[in-house]
């Protein structure tokens, strides 16, 4: 072989300075003023060359959109809908829930008259039907009624279309938080189920941006928590209204909730962006399909049977053993304590601190597979005390979390570690498939993690010291 | 993921005779996601189709073959992206495609009821290459909801051919086929639209583009490379690198030198 040739190297050497060249002259406006023109363009072009003949009909998506998508009205418009939601569900779901608490009530005595004709020892009768059974009586009378409502109302606008809206307006909160618009899609998955939308963050190609969806997904509530969500705030938030006035009340809390989630989801991502995940936003196109009258009773069948019963389904099989577990631990002695006090002894100065209490922890803590069961648990937790109390009605209930010295600032903070706490189990498993990162995955239980336990922390210290509480 | 398939390996040294009656000529198709392009693809080569992946990329490649008037056409059904920004493996592979590979004909299908946004691709197609075909699909569609699109004016504006197709129907697809034999016999002048930017920001370009034809002289649509470089384009930059590299290995072991451009991978 001859010498090498020598054009070769240069060729290098000519790439780099075009780099070097094109990097000295590029701002960061180039690529906006790049995409505005091809769109500015291929609108002109189209309006010269295209007719619409029904220009009316061809019209109304864009009209609904200019509304609903509107830079001014797009928001207040989000958050009615929002508040719509969760007031039909807690107004709707009140009466068959306590129907349903009367139901398993009056099922309960006949249960217990069973146990009694056959001279069933007490010890299965307390594990069976005041452990296990009463547990899952609250836990469905609780959660049927709400998810039941609420799952075909949200349902019921996804297939109107609007959700791909509430994409469109959040994309430039997500964009100002140094993210990507795709994660408002998945952290709208995230309502649903975060497992599943840590998988759906595969939209975001980019890989930067595609961790801080993932790492920021737990920061909306979950089937799994809504119903704790809604739960603690129509016991306690709207205490002191009655009627029409306190559904409002409870609505606007759990829309609270999800509000600061929201907050607290661009926060993060904010602070990643500046920090471990530096870089600048991609842009995407997002499709707007058009608006379609959804098929009103197949949605609400098939939202009832796929969400409703799966999420119900999956809380029971998981609570069931956990609730036997927990009835178990509450009457095996150890000392003149149970098992259960035991660690609910230990873990209760901490939780005072946060304004929470040794139980609420611990279910918090079991409740790691799965957060539909930290409710039930928490339930089972209390009953197995000794508290005898009957599933009658939900003033039955909130007494028992009055028994327990549960006051506004209990429930407060119940809720807001519930909603930024550490993703369930299956979630991180997920987070590290998707990942294959110890360090990641570690990352995203310890982010909300420190999270929840500085903001209840810091809550607690301030009602206290206030005197609020 | 099948491997793939061994047909893959272009028949580039048709191309020399491509004049020659018993050519092969390579049809790209590109096009928004849901504009019936695949529809399209099926239409045009029916069972004469095999898939396999992009060499390194998990996205599928698709590829058929069809006659037209004795002439063998094979068509590369690329990815449906929204742009050509190299923001995903899949407009990546389009990308690369359209520059390196140079179609003979980039078909550009765009969905006749969303024209508006689907023009946004065909616009950067057109700034990145010269033997473009719009095919405007999916026109039944467009005429039951009262669309009127005059293609005759679309085309003098856009300067390429502009085909009405409804592909699900085989409507208007022996009028494409006839439009992308001209085109690949080179029969027909295109003047394709490139859009005007602001002054400065066309000033940068043309000081770039100086550049980018002196190191890679006309292989590569200069203009457009140096708009993508101007814009910090890291994916193309590194595929441009990663082509010289491949090219200078090549070089190397072989001690040939033609006139240096980027080299198909």
């Amino acid at each position: 072989m001859g010498p090498m040739n020598p054009s070769i190297p240069s060729k290098r050497d000519g790439l780099k300075t075009l780099l070097n060249q094109a990097q000295a002259l590029s701002d960061d406006f180039t690529r906006d003023e790049v995409i505005a023109q091809i769109h500015q363009t291929g609108k002109e072009i189209c309006h010269e060359s295209i007719r619409y003949n029904d220009a009316e009909k061809m019209m109304r998506s864009e009209k609904l959109d200019r509304i609903l998508t509107s830079k001014i009205w797009g928001f207040p418009i989000m958050l009615a809908m929002l508040g719509v939601v969760f007031w039909i569900t807690i107004a709707g779901a009140n009466i068959p829930s306590s129907m349903l608490a009367e139901l398993f009530s009056w099922i309960e005595g006949y249960l217990t008259l069973a146990f009694k004709a056959i001279h069933a020892p007490d010890w299965l009768h307390g594990v069976l039907v005041l452990g296990l059974y009463r547990g899952l009586g609250w836990v469905v009378s609780v959660m049927l009624p709400p998810m039941a409502i609420f799952f075909p109302v949200f349902a019921l606008l996804e297939n109107f279309g609007y959700l791909p809206r509430v994409a469109f307006n959040m994309d430039r909160l997500f964009k100002g938080a140094g993210g990507h618009g795709k994660q408002s899609l998945t952290m709208a998955m995230g309502f649903g189920c975060n497992a599943a939308a840590i998988m759906s963050t595969r939209i975001i190609e980019s890989p930067r941006e595609r961790m801080m969806a993932i790492l920021t997904n737990n920061f909306v509530p979950c089937n799994g928590r809504w119903p704790t969500l809604i739960l603690l705030a129509s016991l306690f938030m709207a205490a002191g209204y009655t009627g029409g006035a306190q559904t409002l009340v409870t609505a606007s809390v759990v829309m609270g909730m999800v509000i600061i989630g929201i907050i607290v989801t661009l926060a993060v991502s904010w602070a990643l962006s500046k920090t471990a995940l530096k870089g600048v936003p991609t842009h995407y196109t997002l499709e707007l399909p058009p608006y379609r009258r959804p098929k009103f009773w197949d949605t609400i069948l098939r939202s009832t049977l796929d969400k409703s019963l799966f999420v119900l389904k999956r809380a029971i099989i998981i609570a069931a053993p956990a609730g036997v577990i927990t009835w178990i631990l509450a009457n095996i002695m150890v000392g003149d304590m149970s098992v259960l006090e035991h660690v609910v002894a230990f873990l209760d100065p901490f939780a005072k601190a946060l304004g929470l209490d040794g139980f609420i922890l611990m279910a918090f803590i079991l409740g790691l597979p799965a957060n539909e069961i930290v409710l039930p648990i928490l339930l089972m937790g209390y009953l197995s005390t000794g508290a005898m109390l009957e599933i009658e009605n939900l003033t039955e209930l909130k007494q028992l979390f009055l028994d327990h010295g549960w006051t506004w600032l209990t429930a407060l903070n119940m809720m807001l570690f519930s909603l930024l706490h550490y993703p369930c189990g299956t979630t991180l498993v997920n987070i590290y498939k998707e990942t294959k990162s110890f360090k990641w995955t570690f990352l995203s239980f310890l982010i909300p993690t420190v999270l929840a336990i500085g903001v209840t922390f810091a809550i607690a210290q301030i009602a206290r010291a206030m005197g609020w509480v | 993921m099948k491997p793939l398939p061994s047909t893959h390996t272009h028949p580039r040294s048709l191309k020399q005779h491509k004049k020659s009656d018993d050519a092969t000529f390579r049809i790209a198709l590109a096009g928004n996601p849901n504009t019936g392009k695949s529809t399209l693809f099926n239409a045009l080569t029916g069972l004469r189709q095999h898939t396999g992946n992009w060499p390194g990329k998990t996205v599928i490649h698709a590829e058929g073959t069809y006659s037209y008037n004795g002439n063998s056409y094979t068509v590369i059904d690329l990815p449906g992206t929204y742009s050509l920004f190299s923001n995903s493996a899949d407009e990546e592979v389009a990308r690369d495609c359209i520059i390196y590979e140079k179609p003979d004909v980039t078909v550009v299908v765009l969905d006749a009821t969303a024209m508006e946004r689907n023009m946004n691709l065909a616009l950067q197609v057109l700034e990145m290459a010269d033997r473009v075909v719009l095919c405007i699909n999916l026109i039944d569609e467009a005429k039951k909801k009262g669309i009127h699109i005059n293609e005759k004016r679309l085309s003098k504006q856009l300067g390429v051919p502009v085909v009405k197709t409804s592909a699900r129907n085989r409507e208007g697809l022996s009028h494409l086929q006839k439009v992308i034999k001209e085109m690949a016999y080179g029969k027909i002048n295109t003047n394709p639209y490139r859009i005007r930017y602001s002054d400065e920001l066309e000033e940068k370009i043309s000081a770039i583009e100086e550049t980018v034809l002196s190191t890679f002289g006309d292989r590569l649509p200069s203009r457009w490379v140096a708009l993508r470089l101007l814009d910090g384009d890291q994916s193309l930059i590194d595929s441009l690198q990663h082509r010289i590299e491949l090219r200078r290995k090549e070089v190397g072991a072989h001690g040939t030198d033609e006139p240096l451009y980027p080299v198909e991978a």
